[in-house]
């Protein structure tokens, strides 16, 4: 079974004018369909060609580095569209806000955390709202496409929101300012959608 | 000691159309200049702060190790850049490049098939080891062939940043770009220099 490049699940121009159309379309048409279409050759022929992405990147140590590199990318970018929506913005409410204030003080003092850490990702790689085993919210961040799921990570756990730093994801818009793009995310969060990921 | 950006020696417009303006405005005036202000900063009251940079990036680690290389990488490769750039080198280094690879178009298509399949962000590099023999390294990030004890001869930057507003996601058209840029008579130099 190869996987497919998911559709997004809004328009190109959706996210306008925090995320731009253009970037949209090159980042899910040419980069997401890109780690796809390596991650099904990189796992063709092999005893992990059955297995759910998640298996495969729970596991990843054992695996070829392009597995890694493009299994995490399939994984990844499909998290980031859809805790993505142009209705996004705001706070999240219910169990979701008071763990999140239990755990950072303060939904401001999360959105800094979380903030600082895209910010200061050197290279190319993701920033992370991860919920670990114990329950427990913490922020982290990643190298390249690797991601919280994989049993190499730094920090494991489940994550329920995920932002591209690559420059790839804003650079046609925002050039060298980094900043000003993880500015604008917030404005485009899917709080619920991330509220499912931590109550599952 | 203060680190400066160097001046280049072409104008921003002029490796068009090869690698654009706007490009070069944000690589050169933004990445680079930040790169050097930032080291400028961080070395203040560390035991860096009178160090050359290749010092810096022989034996700082984090961000300083992370801004010094990456003024030294990005000064070793806009200055080995030139608008009459291209075609092959002349001389012991196409000798060597000829005994190492097989041939100039051997050497390029190994060096360009480096760049292209360097995940995420960093540099390709062509290198002499302590015995003078050539070899082409990845190296991501920041990343420097001096901490392998190499000595560096010719970089090209693959981050995103190098290309994206010209190229997007098609990072070999930028480094089929590339060729027609690179000033042979500089790396000759400093092939000669080893
Ligand atoms: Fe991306
Ligand atoms: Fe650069």
């Amino acid at each position: 079974m190869a996987f497919e490049l998911p559709k997004l699940p809004y328009a190109y121009d959706a996210l306008e004018p925090h995320i731009d159309t253009r970037t949209m379309e090159i980042h899910h048409s040419k980069h997401h369909a890109g780690y796809t279409n390596n991650l099904n050759a990189a796992i063709a022929g092999t005893d992990i060609e059955e297995q759910s992405i998640e298996n495969i990147l729970a596991n990843i140590s054992k695996q070829a580095v392009a597995v890694r590199n493009n299994g995490g990318g399939f994984f990844n970018h499909d998290l980031f569209w859809q805790v993505m929506s142009p209705k996004g913005g705001g706070k999240p409410s219910g169990s979701l806000l008071a763990a999140i204030e239990k755990d950072f003080g303060s939904f401001d003092s999360f959105k800094e955390e979380f903030s600082k850490a895209a910010a200061t990702r050197f290279g190319s790689g993701w920033a992370w709202l991860v919920k670990q085993s114990n329950g427990k919210l913490v922020v982290s961040s990643t190298p390249n496409q690797d991601n919280p799921l994989m049993d190499l990570a730094e920090v494991k756990g489940t994550p329920i929101l995920g932002l591209d730093v690559w420059e790839h994801a804003y650079y046609l818009k925002f050039q060298n300012k980094r900043p000003d793009y993880i500015s604008e995310f917030w404005n485009v969060i899917n709080w619920e959608e991330v509220a499912k990921r931590f109550q599952d | 000691m203060i680190h400066e950006l160097p001046e280049l020696p072409y104008a921003l417009n002029e490796l068009e159309p090869s690698i654009s303006q706007k490009t070069l405005e944000f690589h050169y005036g933004k990445h680079h200049q930040a790169y050097v202000t930032n080291l400028n900063n961080l070395i203040k009251g560390t035991a860096f702060e009178k160090a050359g940079l290749e010092e810096i990036v022989r034996h700082s680690e984090g961000g300083i190790f992370n801004n010094g290389a990456q003024v030294y990488n990005h000064t070793f490769y806009f200055m080995a850049l030139s608008p009459n750039g291209g075609g092959e080198p002349k001389g012991a280094l196409a000798n060597a490049i000829t005994e190492t690879f097989g041939s100039f178009a051997a050497f390029k298509e190994e060096f360009s098939k480096a760049g292209a399949t360097l995940f995420g962000s960093g540099w390709v590099w062509l290198v002499a080891d302590s015995h003078n023999k050539l070899r082409i390294m990845k190296k991501n990030n920041a990343g420097n062939p001096i901490t392998d004890g190499m000595t560096p001869i010719l970089t090209m930057d693959v981050w995103e940043h190098a290309y994206y507003l010209d190229t997007q996601n098609a990072r070999p058209k930028y480094i089929e770009n590339f060729w027609n840029l690179v000033n042979w008579k500089v790396i000759e130099e400093r092939y000669d220099e080893l």
